[in-house]
């Protein structure tokens, strides 16, 4: 094993480790976006009944939501989890040792991924619980559970840069309430040519949240819809690209070893 | 000083330091400001198809429709989010300084309960505001309208007890899951997006049962101009509602002088 694979090996096993040590960083994000989703596929059934809705049982429809709202969990623990580790000096300590910032934010990345299998295992047990059958079948759940953890590990890298750049978790914590509106001014409880509203729809259309949403939505209730899951992933990509970039120009200030 | 005065006193003082404090500290003052006018977005703008479903016909638009469940929750969190202050006042210390000077200390409630009222009244002009720009049309009289807000001041202080109770029993901001989680649920339980009639199977059933969907369903009937007797029994539901959160307020007021 070369030193980087070495080094990334030990931090992720160590942000493994760490995520299954604290329960309420698994179970949080589990069972939150499942109350919701109960709430929501309740209140929401009528939608149903407009004309153009693409789903008999909102419950169908709104599974995809759940998968997103991991999604912005993982954001906040692992950026949280890093911002300790700033705060506590335990980053400080690491730039002494040869440790590339490679290693740092997989790592970090890998804990993500591991909670992120946990909740999109959980999730697609819930939609056969619920007797809601992806309409992609068995293929479409390993892409379904391939996209939910690509799309964690996005927003994870997020949560990385942000803790490098400003080091506190209140800091990360308080971008929760950014990235839930991104959430809630997307087509997550109504699908975008059904939105009335011409600002929202607007809004909608912008928001690259939907086309996540919509990526995960195809794979439940449309079955292989090459665009929308093509897009999620795409967009998944640009956003994990984008956020390892600026973690990397974060790091360097971070980790400044003199 | 006879006990009213102190009781006066002492709330007007610890009024006073809350608002003070929300006024003075933007990262107080905007969550409770956004996660309202952020929610009546979603709904009132990305749900409004809902008002061709068969069987919905409220007069004062989709947007007046979502306002009364937005102001309604905006009113309970204000409670809550003063909550938060509370619990933040006993991590530092400030409380047990508060109860040693305090000559009533019951005034300590009561003056929270004024800095959540003032602190939510700002907040629920904006919504209003906002409310009115996304094309709500309020049909109901000056007087319905007085009323739809004596209730929402109602669930404020409710909540305000509640989550000051949750604040003074657990004396740590990581209680705050313990005071959001339980409101969180009994809003969301309550017909929120469409009327209770055209809801069905358990999501019915919980909202039947739950006491805020009278208050919810009142303030929507006195917002349509269009009130029953279902108003009086809102209100009778708000104030068991505060009668009952009061004294548990009060109870944890007593368990936390007894810790010392």
């Amino acid at each position: 094993m070369s030193d980087t694979a070495a080094q990334i090996y030990h931090l992720a096993r160590r942000s493994v480790v760490r995520q299954a040590r604290q329960p309420a960083n698994v179970v949080a994000p589990v069972i939150f976006p499942l109350g919701l989703l109960a709430v929501n596929s309740g209140g929401l059934q009528p939608a149903t009944m407009i004309p153009g809705f693409p789903a008999d049982r909102f419950v169908a429809f709104a599974l995809a939501i759940p998968f997103m709202q991991g999604a912005l969990f993982a954001t906040m623990n692992a950026g949280t989890d890093l911002a300790r580790d700033i705060q506590t000096g335990f980053l400080s300590r690491l730039s002494l040792t040869p440790v590339r910032g490679v290693a740092l934010v997989l790592g970090q990345l890998a804990g993500v991924a591991f909670v992120a299998a946990i909740q999109a295992v959980v999730y697609v047990a819930v939609a056969y619980a619920v007797d809601v059958h992806p309409a992609s079948g068995a293929g479409g759940v390993v892409v379904l559970l391939a996209l939910a953890i690509a799309i964690a590990i996005g927003f994870g890298a997020v949560g990385v840069f942000m803790a490098l750049r400003t080091g506190t978790g209140e800091s990360v914590q308080g971008l929760f309430p950014l990235l839930f509106a991104f959430l809630l001014l997307s087509s997550m409880n109504f699908p975008r040519n059904l939105i009335e509203a011409d600002w929202f729809r607007w809004l909608a259309n912008v928001n690259p949240v939907s086309y996540l949403i919509e990526g995960l939505r195809a794979l439940i209730i449309d079955g292989w819809n090459g665009e929308a899951i093509a897009l999620a992933f795409a967009i998944t990509a640009g956003l994990l690209a984008a956020a390892l970039l600026a973690s990397a120009l974060a790091l360097r200030t971070r980790m400044t070893r003199t | 000083m006879s006990a009213a005065r102190g009781f006066r006193h002492v709330a007007l003082a610890v009024a006073w330091r809350t608002i003070h404090n929300v006024l003075h500290n933007p990262s107080l003052l905007f969550p409770g400001l956004m996660f309202p006018l952020l929610n009546f977005a979603a709904f009132a703008g990305g749900l409004s198809r809902l008002r061709h479903v068969p069987g919905f016909d409220y007069a004062p638009g989709y947007a007046g429709f979502q306002f009364c469940f937005v102001l309604l929750q905006s009113a309970a969190f204000g409670g809550v989010f003063t909550g938060f202050g509370i619990a933040r006042d006993f991590e530092y210390g400030f409380s047990r300084r508060l109860m040693l000077a305090a000559s009533r200390r019951s005034g300590v409630i009561a003056g929270y309960a004024i800095g959540a009222l003032v602190r939510w009244l700002l907040t629920s002009v904006v919504v209003l505001l906002v409310a009115f720009a996304a094309g709500m049309r309020i049909k109901g009289s000056a007087v319905d309208f007085t009323a739809l807000y004596l209730l929402a001041i109602m669930v404020n202080l409710a909540f305000l007890c509640w989550a000051c109770g949750i604040a003074m029993r657990f004396q740590s901001v990581q209680a705050g899951p313990i005071m959001q989680t339980p409101v969180f649920l009994i809003l969301f339980f309550a017909p929120v997006y469409v009327p209770l009639k055209l809801l069905q199977g358990w999501i019915h059933a919980l909202a039947v049962a739950n006491p805020l969907t009278r208050v919810l369903e009142a303030v929507r009937n006195l917002l349509a101009g269009t009130p029953t007797s279902e108003v009086g029994v809102a209100f009778a539901v708000a104030f068991g509602l505060i009668v009952l959160l009061a004294g548990w307020a009060l109870l944890s007021l007593r368990y936390a002088e007894a810790k010392g």
